[in-house]
Parts: structure tokens; sequence; C-alpha cells
């Protein structure tokens, strides 16, 4: 059952001189431009509502401009909202006393900039003990917690440097051994990977799922990049000027998405890197359970084909044909190794992409198989296409078949 | 007639009006100076003392110690041979050519001035750069001090404290202090957003931010406007020897009266030598200081 850890309820921010004497018009539900031309305040956020699970990475999405990044600032109140509620752990930050503000910065979240915001003037090594050192932590205990972590990201020799020393990729690490050195539980990550090359980012990507499956932090995520959203994230919510237009999983964000804003981002995905074999299969109708022969030609008819899969107690077991079972000249034999054709399962959590070349060759649909060899479903040839083949909403076909599996 | 001629002429203040502000203005003063003089003398009587017990300790003190001592200094601060071994040339140069005492008593009082005008500019730029109300305030006193010329103010300051090293102090503070202020306002204001946010994130307080993050960023600029302070400070030397304060600058007032050209280019090449001294040696604590930055020029 997951725990939020995070809500966001109602928030609103308004940039301008006087936001509180604005706030009505918004309450009216005049647009972003009417309230621009008519007063100069610019709607940044509008209505956010958000419910953040621990251990979750929550993705925020959205084009420059979208407000993403306003939105970030929020959960640790870089930026005050104008109206809203923000609560963290029960505690509403909105509430905090400035002291008690930078206690809760100090111990509860920390941030990865999209610049690495890393202090110039301070060793690699001091940069990342920089949280503890504030604290008040000797110099002693911070130096070996930081030592440590940046070990952790790869950087052990590099203490000493500077940070305009290193490379993009290397400030980065820098920048997430920070973070990860105050052992804060929410980690806020501002289009983190965003201004690195593409093979470092998908490095450093990899890096923070890696790091992920055993730190189980709580991860605030913003990008612009559909990809590494899809990628990174257990649930996704997509901005547009300042409002939510979406909120999910990533498999809902790509075979449902909610408004047109949502479908042109999704169109150019790569959608055999961003769906698991489990949300494109069809539930498995061909499952033979027979003990005999004569039993198993039985059900083989009820099914309708000339194929089906065999599960017997010890789960998924291979194919078996009408033509080997009628093969067989004695009906009351029991099923054994020799009727059926072994053909590997693949796993429901496989990608997509991982999975084509054994679909497109083999001789009939493959069975899906989780761990315990139960099986799950069954991917065919027109299912892989209706779903690759199409944008989202030009192949119905593909798309509802879709739908079916998940129901 | 009589009433268009204000075409022609500037309607003008009546003289007498004129004469009676500037009379009431002057007389006001006076009565001020008169009344608070004394109290006001008074309050930079610790002041006065350690000038006099610095430039007492510069003269009595061997020459040799001295040299050594500025050598020592320069070294520590600068990391360098070449820098200290120019210093001890001017100085010997300096003193070969009868212009020591001079020297030293201008030395002692740029010495104080300088430090004090940093004392007195960075906290001033620090607020300043904290708020835009302080700044809008402080920005056009400075445009004044720096463009008022220098005998304008001179005016009051010996009216109300006599003629002497505090009135020259403070002469040479007014016109010196702008750029500190100025460039600590500038660099705190240009450190980079990112990185006070960052600050910030971590749960930084005010004070963590100024003296972790904000002051050591806006070093390289504060440290230009220290360097330019210090250059405007030597350049009031002449200025400040019309109010009475003692050193090079007394030589160079008595060579425009009487037309000693050779006394006034030597002590004229002195104080320049002591400005080259002040300038390097600033600029190489600045550099050394800023080692981080050199990744940068790899890059």
């Amino acid at each position: 059952m997951p725990e939020p850890l995070i809500k966001i309820e109602g928030l609103y921010k308004l940039f301008g001189n006087k936001p509180a004497s604005v706030m009505p018009l918004v309450h009216e539900g005049r647009s972003k431009d009417d309230i621009l031309a008519e007063t100069g305040h610019t709607l940044g956020l509008k209505d956010i509502n958000l419910t953040i699970n621990k251990g979750e990475i929550f993705v925020i999405m959205g084009l420059s401009g979208s407000g993403k990044s306003t939105l970030i600032r929020h959960f640790n109140r870089l930026i005050d909202p104008t109206e809203g509620v923000i609560k963290v752990d029960n505690i509403d930050v909105m509430k905090l006393s400035s002291k008690e503000l930078e206690q809760f910065r100090r111990h509860k979240m920390s941030m990865v900039f999209q610049r690495f915001g890393l202090m110039p003037h301070r060793t690699v090594l001091e940069n990342v003990g920089y949280g503890l050192s504030i604290q008040g932590k000797s110099k002693a205990e911070w130096t070996a917690k930081a030592t440590e972590w940046l070990e952790t990201v790869g950087l052990a020799g590099y203490e000493a440097q500077y940070p305009a020393q290193l490379s993009g990729g290397q400030q980065q690490r820098v920048g997430l051994a920070r973070a990860l050195c105050t052992d804060a539980e929410i980690l806020l990550m501002d289009e983190a990977f965003s201004a690195l090359d593409p093979l470092i980012r998908s490095e450093m990507q990899d890096q923070l799922i890696e790091l992920q499956d055993k730190l189980h932090k709580t991860i605030i995520f913003i990008t612009h990049d559909l990809d590494e959203a899809l990628r990174l994230g257990d649930r996704i919510a997509i901005l547009k000027d300042g409002e939510m237009v979406q909120q999910g999983t990533p498999d809902d964000i790509l075979l449902n998405p909610a408004t047109d804003y949502v479908e042109a981002f999704v169109k150019d995905v790569n959608r055999a890197r961003a769906l698991t074999v489990e949300t494109v299969m069809k539930p498995p109708s061909r499952r033979i359970t027979a003990d005999t022969i004569a039993e198993a030609l039985v059900q083989m008819k009820a099914i309708k084909g000339d194929y089906g899969y065999y599960v017997n107690a010890d789960g998924y077991q291979g194919v078996v044909t009408q033509d080997a079972l009628e093969a067989c000249s004695d009906d009351s034999q029991k099923m054994s190794n020799k009727v059926w054709e072994d053909m590997p399962g693949i796993s429901p959590d496989a990608m997509l992409e991982s999975v084509i070349p054994e679909t497109l060759e083999g001789k009939y649909p493959l069975p899906v198989v989780d761990e315990d060899g139960n099986l799950k479903g069954e991917l065919s040839r027109s299912n892989l296409a209706g779903v690759l083949g199409g944008g989202s909403a030009e192949n119905d076909a593909g798309k509802k078949s879709v739908i079916e599996a998940k129901q | 007639m009589a009433d268009s001629s204000w075409l022609t002429k500037f309607p003008q203040m009546d003289r007498v009006d004129l004469v009676e502000i500037r009379k009431g203005l002057d007389s006001a003063y006076r009565d001020f100076s008169r009344e608070y003089g004394e109290v006001i003398e008074s309050v930079f009587d610790p002041l006065l003392m350690f000038l006099v017990w610095f430039e007492k300790l510069l003269l009595t003190t061997p020459w040799w110690i001295i040299i050594v001592a500025v050598a020592a200094l320069v070294y520590l601060v600068s990391r360098s041979w070449k820098l200290s071994l120019g210093v001890v040339v001017s100085f010997l140069a300096i003193g070969y050519f009868g212009m020591w005492e001079d020297t030293m008593r201008t030395l002692s009082i740029i010495t104080v001035c300088t430090l004090m005008a940093i004392g007195l500019g960075i906290p001033i730029g620090i607020v300043m750069a904290r708020s835009d109300k302080a700044r809008s305030v402080i920005t056009p006193m400075l445009d004044i001090m720096q463009t008022m010329p220098a005998f304008v103010y001179l005016i009051p300051v010996v009216m109300l404290l006599g003629i002497g090293k505090i009135p020259g102090v403070i002469a040479v503070i007014i016109y010196a202090i702008p750029p500190v202020i100025r460039l600590t306002n500038l660099g705190i204001r240009l450190v980079d957003s990112e990185v006070m946010e960052a600050a910030t994130a971590y749960g930084a307080n005010p004070t963590q931010r100024l003296f972790g993050v904000q002051l050591p960023l806006a070093m390289p600029t504060i440290m230009a406007g220290i360097n330019q302070t210090i250059m405007m400070a030597l350049s009031m030397v002449v200025i400040a020897s019309m109010i009475g304060v003692k050193g090079l600058g007394q030589p160079v007032l008595k060579s425009i009266t009487n037309q000693y050209f050779t006394l006034g280019l030597f002590n004229g090449l002195a104080i320049v030598a002591l400005a080259i001294i002040f300038d390097r040696v600033s600029q190489a604590y600045a550099k050394r200081t800023q080692r981080h930055m050199q990744g940068i020029e790899n890059a």
C-alpha cells in the first residue's frame, strides 16, 4: 500500500507586485493571458494538487515555461506560493518559522540543480560535505561521509579538485553526491540531467535507478524529456502553462493521453522502449491443463485452434499442437515432455523492444510467464504491431486490445 | 519694458536675499561647529592617537627594519620573489633621494585610510546588495561623493575639525570609499543565483550564506574595488596636504607654488611607486586566493 509522503493542495502562484489582490480574478477562472494583460501579473501555477508516495520516483514533466521549475521550488519553499497547502510528512511547510524551515531543509530534503549549483570556491569534497558542514557537523564527520558518497558515485580520487576542473557529467555526480550526503529522505531533482549530453545522461539515469534500488528515497524529478520521464518515473505528472494536465503511471500516459497536448507529446515516444510486455499482452486463453492426451484434445477443441500452452502443477511447460496430440497412438497416455514442444516464455516485465525478434520469428504467439512459472498471457505479432505501429488515436484496434489486456 | 527684461536676462534671485541665505547657512554651520566641534573632535581622538602612534612607529623604526618587514609582508601576501625585490629596490631609491620620512608619513596615512575605507565600505556594500531600497538611497550619495570637488567638502570638515590629520583622513575616505562600496554590492549581486539557491536549499542561514557563499564568490570583484580605493586614496595625498597632512603631498604643493620642477617630479614618482606597490601586492593576493578559478582558465 503506497504511503503518501508529500501532499500539495490547491497550490497557486502568481508573479507580480500585488498577487493577493489579483487572486480573485484567478478564482473567477480568467485565463492566464487575460490576467497578464489586465494586471501585469503572471500566473505561474494554477490549482496544483499532488500526492507523492514514499519511495517513488515522481516525475513532473513539461516544456519550458510550464511552471515545473517553479513547482519544485515550492517543496522546500525556495519560492512561496500565493495560495495553497504543502504538507510533507504531515508537517505544514507553510507554517514553519524561518528557523524551523532551515532545519526542515537541512534534514528533510536535498536538491540537485540543472546547472549543478556547485560552489566554485570549494573543493569537490567540501561541496559534497556542504550540507553536513552547515548543519554544524565536525569536519572529520562530514569528510568521512563525503568521501564515502564520492566513491559511490564513482568519483573517488577527485576530492581535492575544484568543480571547474571537472566535466559536466562529473559535476552533476558531485551534485548528486552532495544531495545524498545529508541522508535526506526526499530528493528534489530540477532538470538534473538536462544539461548533459545524451550518452552521459543515460548513464546518469542508470546510476540513479541503481541507487534508488538500494536507497528507496522519495524522488521528485523535473524534466522536459518524455523519454526520461518514462524511463525514471513511477508516476508522471504533466504540466502545461502552470496547470496539471494529467497524472498517472507511464503506461497510463502513453496509452490513455488525457488531452491533445499530452497526445502530441506522446506521439514521438519510442513505445518499444517505454512499454513492458505486461501492458500489451492478451490474457491467456489457450491454457491446456489436462492430464491425458484425450482430455487435452477436448480442451484443444474448446479453445478453437490448433495449439495451446500446457500448464501443470509445476507451472508453464511448453506448447502443444493438435497435430502432436493426434499423432499419439494411445489416447489414455499421460501428458509428457514428448508431447509438448519446448518454447521459452517471456517475462511480463520485459521491454517490448527486447522481445520483438522472438515475437516475429515464433510460430505461435509468445507465452508470457512470470518468475514463478505462472502463465500470465500471450503476446502475438498483431498485438505488437498494433501498439508499435500506430500513433495513438489512429490505431484504435491496437489500443483497444491493449486496454482490454490491462483490464 | 521692465516687464519683459526676464526674456534677455535670467530672472535671478535678489542679491540681498542670496547674501542672506549664504550668511544664514554659514553662520548656522559656524554656530554648529563652535557648539559641537569639540565633542565631535573628541570622538575622533582615538583615531588620531592611533594615526600619530602608527606614524611615529614608521618614523622611529630604523629604515632597514621597515624594508625587511615590508618585503616580508609582500612576500607573505603575494608569494612572489620578484615583487618583493621590486619593493625593496623602490624603497631604497626613495630613501636615497631623501624622501624616506615623507614616504613613511604618506604610507601610514594611506594604510589607515584604506583599512578604514574597507572596514566601512564592505558592510555598506553588503547592506546595499541586500536591499534595493538601501541601494536607491546610497547610489546617489556615492555619485555625489565621487563628483563633488574635494575642495568643497574640505571646507565644512576644516571648519568643524580644523586643520590636521583627522580632516585629511575624512577627506581621503570620502573620496576613496565609493569604489569598494559599489563593487562589493555588484559582486554580491552577481553571485550565481543557482549557487545561492543551493545554499538555501541545504538550509544555510543568512550568515552562512553571506560568509560561506556570497563574500567568497564576490571576492574578485571586491578586490577590484579595494584596489581602486587604494589608488584613489593615493591620488588624494596632494589635496590632503593642503589641510596640513604631512607627507609626500607637501613637497609637491611647495613645488607648485615655487616652480620646483624636479622636487615635484621626485615626490610624484615616489607616490607612483607606492601606488604600484599597493596595486601589485593587492592583485597578487587576490589572484592567489582565487586558485579555484584556474580550472576555468584551463578548461
